[in-house]
């Protein structure tokens, strides 16, 4: 039987952590669900722990690539054959785990995008992130060599090929687009399915008008250093 | 134009006091200090060796000597920038990995702790 872990990134999120454990549990009975602390200044990790998660807390705040690249590193280190990343503000379903690790198991593809966009019943993004959305997803077209509908989206699930490449080299500030691109350049395969998305359940979007030009240009760049990296650096 | 030469000269040998000074007092270690040493002799020998510093400016197409040595200030702090650009990006990779590291052993022994109290 495939060993499936659920890896939940979480910085800050008392507010939403608890539900979201207790709501992944309760879709997917018997799976271990991983919250990795990055360092949070609240309560975070007492909440994960009482909601019935385990905890990988890391010394000091790494953001959210270095957070998710901890969760697989621990989790191939574990043998784990699939891992799937929920979001901890509440935003993703757990409903739709099933489905992401069905097609997973089905496509023997090494990455599933759980999408907002494609036939999802649930869509809730801001104005900022819907542009945003679409000029990666015409940015990326060429790159990729087809359309990604929802690149930005986090709910997603790799398999054990993925989460050997991925415990090595991982994009540390904002994984979800370069990450795409380094499957690219292994030549894996990746699906999107259709998922439900909700407004975040606690605290704020940290997404304000500066960041949101900041993650452009950072992701813009991070994306044309991958496609220009020779292959064997930083392993 | 000639005190520009002098300031430059004054500002070089303040600057290899201070770096130093600074890896005296192990406020920075001997392999950061090169760079800025190496660039703070370089601009001492050219601010006192003019007839260096004209052929470098006309080499360079700069008639006015002071000029020349602006230029060469700059590019030379500009490679000691990217040189600690490239150390702080290896430095921020080895933090990252040691601390993804460190709570990864930190939960393996909890979980191995777990175990052996639940055995017992």
């Amino acid at each position: 039987m495939s060993k499936l872990l659920i890896l939940i990134p979480a910085y800050n999120e008392e507010g939403a952590i608890g539900g979201v454990v207790k709501e992944v549990l309760a879709a997917t009975p018997g799976v271990p669900v991983l919250v990795v602390d990055d360092s949070s200044t609240d309560a975070t990790i007492h909440v994960a722990r009482a909601a019935g998660a385990r905890v990988l807390p890391l010394p000091h705040h790494l953001g959210l690539g270095g957070a998710v690249q901890a969760g697989y590193r621990l989790a191939f280190e574990l043998d784990y054959d699939y891992v799937i990343r929920v979001d901890g503000d509440g935003q993703h379903d757990p409903r739709d785990i099933p489905k992401i690790l069905e097609t997973l198991e089905r496509e023997k593809c090494e990455m599933v995008i759980g999408s907002r966009f494609v036939d999802g019943s649930g869509v809730h993004s801001g104005f900022l992130r819907a542009t945003g959305i679409v000029f990666f997803r015409a940015f990326l077209r060429p790159i990729l060599g087809r359309t990604v509908r929802d690149p930005t989206s986090g709910f997603v699930g790799v398999n054990r090929t993925a989460l050997s490449v991925f415990s090595r080299s991982f994009p540390l500030e904002y994984p979800e687009i370069e990450a795409l691109v380094v499957l690219q350049r292994k030549r894996f395969r990746f699906v999107e399915v259709p998922c439900r998305m909700r407004p975040r359940r606690a605290g704020r979007s940290t997404i304000t008008p500066f960041r949101s030009l900041y993650y452009m240009v950072h992701v813009l760049l991070g994306v044309l250093v991958n496609v220009l990296k020779f292959e064997g650096r930083r392993k | 134009m000639d005190r520009l030469v002098n300031v430059v000269t004054g500002f070089s040998v303040l600057l290899i006091g201070m770096v130093l000074l600074s890896v005296r007092r192990a406020h920075i270690r001997v392999e950061y200090s090169v760079s800025w040493l190496a660039a703070a002799l370089v601009l001492l020998a050219l601010s006192r060796w003019r007839a260096l510093l004209d052929r470098i400016g006309g080499a360079m197409g700069i008639d006015d000597a002071p000029l020349a040595l602006l230029v060469v200030t700059g590019a030379l702090f500009l490679l000691v920038l990217y040189r600690l650009s490239m150390m702080i990006s290896s430095l921020k990779d080895s933090n990252i990995a040691l601390a993804q590291r460190l709570a990864i052993l930190e939960f393996r022994l909890e979980s191995h702790e777990e175990a052996k109290t639940s055995r017992n």
